[in-house]
């Protein structure tokens, strides 16, 4: 499957948003500059990206605790985005939801989920939504590794089965539920095996190949938007930070992330195909390049100068409407 | 005026409903019942029976059967909400939380907080509550005392079938999520039902009674026990609010406050055991807001500090009757 040259530059950019995005964040926790939790995305990319080419903003997903790349990779404003890293009011959810409840209606990102597996259950939902209004939407629900062995992920992908609805799996594999490699965690051999025997196809593909995970989503979406219930994508990958920021990574082999970093980059990847195909130019890539690392450097001076939120906003956008008594 | 019961008032509320928007739908499990297998599709319309009729009004697309996965009910309908839809599901016991709480607290609960207040997810949630069948220890709690504890949810008992269908359209039409808890012992209890569509605010309590000597506070079931009790204690001169709250959260905070300000007596009811409860709750906001109006200490009637019991005397023992709100009622006043 060919891909238009503006398309491939989209690409790219949006994967070296989301690298720069994180790296930057990684820098701005270790400074001390972001609380909380934070789960980054960093070398899982393509993932994101290779999925959401294939989306436009009335699709949704719904993403995870690790959840930056999937929402810029959907559209969400970067800048709006790291003001509410940084906690400020001026962020994409006034500062209330932080790294692990991003969200943007209007883009179609029900948000990251702080839940393992809380996803998929209200991506079934929206894509029953699209089913019963038939206007051929669809629903994709990234998860992980570690989500695959809730309850709630089996209870979707059955009911999304039970009701054939347009959703999408998005299973991204790597290989550590936390601290617990898959190996241990997963107690059959085979778990594309185990996702298809819940009666859908499961299209695989190598998380650190944008082309390799573009043409298997593509195969996924195709299917689900065609009227033909739920599909799976299974893409293995590898995270070049721990589960959290300040992760001691024990787990990790020697070597393992000089490994992952030199081989399994999706930007790296990336350029040595355009390298060899010559679809997209080397030039044209440094050029995205710097204009990312100013767009970070942008969305980070203006988080840092961004207003802060005030105490009497603790308790607004509870509800839309409550009783003027309550007690 | 037509008398009902509640589970037709109810069933009629969603008839109503869903003819009315095409955005409501309904979703659970057996709520039209058969599905698969060689009976007619559509004849079981949910085990109470409350949602008969909806699949062969609807059809499928609006009268959904789903397997037996809470967890995936809840989220779908709080994932259809969150896109424009107005769900209403059925988790067929409130006891059944237990396998759904993430997705009811931490998913349904929080998106508009969570998400800056840039999202609406007007999905209800109905669950068959409280005890009254001998259906022992995991089909009978209420249930809504817990949920009560949770910011972001609107929690719902009625305890009548008039207000079953003004709080529910109420529900249906409201933006915010709403639980909605049925007192399943009074699912067959008839009363004067209006044919038309109205609907009932949430945090405007009724008052059931009006008296001078003591405040009564209950919630569903209750409500019919404390005024039992209440009417019985007329011949004796007694006479006493009764408030029904309707909705826990939002409470009708004022409604009891003023009437306690009024009697200096507060006698607070529920089915559910005492701790963390409606009850204590309650006593609390009096202690707060009306400490100096009160004349006696507040006395709460509940459950035991137990599950429920199978066995029917036991369970009789249990669920508070309405002798024991009267020796309360009483006890209250020798102060």
């Amino acid at each position: 499957m060919s891909i238009p040259r503006d398309n491939l530059l989209r690409a790219y950019r949006q994967m070296k948003t989301i690298r720069e995005f994180e790296e930057r964040v990684h820098a701005e926790i270790m400074n001390g500059q972001i609380a909380g939790f934070t789960h980054l995305y960093t070398g899982q990319e393509a993932n994101a990206v290779g999925v959401c080419e294939h989306l436009d903003a009335a699709d949704t997903i719904i993403s995870t605790h690790r959840g930056h790349g999937h929402c810029i990779a959907k559209g969400a404003d970067v800048i709006g985005m790291m003001k509410e890293l940084f906690g400020s009011s001026e962020g994409l959810c006034k500062g209330k939801g932080g790294s692990m409840h991003v969200a943007d209606m209007e883009k179609g990102i029900l948000g990251a989920n702080g839940i393992v597996a809380g996803g998929p259950p209200i991506s079934v939902g929206a894509a029953l939504a699209a089913r019963i209004r038939k206007n051929g939407r669809v629903a994709v629900s990234f998860s992980g590794d570690g989500s695959v062995n809730q309850g709630t992920c089996f209870e979707a992908m059955n009911l999304a089965v039970v009701l054939k609805v347009p959703a999408v799996f998005v299973i991204e594999n790597n290989y550590y539920s936390e601290h617990t490699n898959i190996r241990y965690a997963v107690g059959c051999k085979d778990l594309k095996a185990r996702t298809e025997g819940f009666g859908f196809p499961v299209f695989v593909a190598d998380g650190a190949d944008f082309f390799s995970v573009h043409e298997a989503a593509g195969k996924a979406i195709e299917h689900a938007r065609a009227g033909n219930g739920p599909a799976g994508v299974f893409a293995e990958t590898g995270r070049f930070h721990g589960h959290f920021v300040g992760d001691p990574q024990t787990y990790r082999a020697e070597g393992e992330l000089d490994r992952l970093r030199k081989d399994s980059c999706c930007l790296k990847r990336f350029r040595a195909r355009m390298q060899d195909t010559g679809e997209v130019s080397l030039a044209s890539l440094d050029e995205i390049d710097t204009e990312v690392l100013a767009l970070i450097e942008d969305a980070v001076a203006a988080a840092k100068g961004a207003a802060r939120p005030l105490p009497e906003q603790v308790a607004q956008d509870v509800y839309i409407q409550y009783g003027t008594t309550g007690g | 005026m037509p008398q009902k019961s509640m589970r037709d008032a109810i069933n009629e509320a969603l008839h109503q409903a869903m003819a009315e928007d095409d955005s409501v739908f309904v979703i659970g499990e057996d709520v039209a019942g058969c599905n698969g297998s060689e009976g007619e599709v559509g004849s079981v319309g949910g085990v109470f029976g409350v949602t008969a009729g909806l699949y062969h009004a609807f059809g499928p697309d609006r009268c959904i059967d789903t397997p037996i996965s809470e967890s995936a009910i809840v989220g779908a309908a709080a994932g259809a909400a969150l896109v424009g839809m107005r769900p209403v599901a059925e988790i067929m016991f409130a006891d059944f939380i237990g396998v759904c709480m993430d997705q009811i607290v931490n998913q349904m609960g929080k998106f508009r907080y969570m998400f800056g207040g840039k999202s609406r997810c007007p999905a209800v949630i109905r669950f068959a509550a409280g005890g009254g069948f001998s259906a022992a220890s995991q089909h009978s709690q209420s249930m809504y005392q817990v949920m009560t504890a949770f910011p972001g949810l609107k929690v719902v008992i009625p305890s009548n079938a008039y207000d079953a269908k003004g709080l529910l359209l109420q529900a249906i039409r409201d933006d915010d999520p709403v639980l909605f808890f049925e007192p399943k012992v009074l699912y067959q209890e008839a009363c004067e039902v209006p044919d038309a569509m109205y609907t009932i605010p949430f945090g405007e309590a009724a008052f059931v009674r009006e008296g001078d000597d003591v405040t009564v506070v209950a919630f569903g079931q209750m409500v019919g026990k404390a005024a039992a009790a209440i009417d019985a204690l007329e011949a004796d001169g007694i006479s006493c609010d009764l408030i029904d709250p309707r909705s826990s959260s939002p409470l009708d905070a004022d409604a009891i406050i003023e009437s306690v300000e009024a009697t200096g007596r507060l006698v607070v009811v529920d089915e559910s055991p005492p701790r963390c409860g409606l009850t204590a709750d309650i006593a609390a906001l009096a202690a707060d807001r009306a400490f100096h109006a009160l004349k006696a200490p507040v006395k709460q009637v509940c459950a035991p500090h137990s599950p429920t019991p199978f066995s029917p005397e036991l369970e009789a023992a249990y669920i508070p009757s309405t002798d024991r709100i009267i020796a309360t009622i009483r006890q209250v006043l020798k102060t």
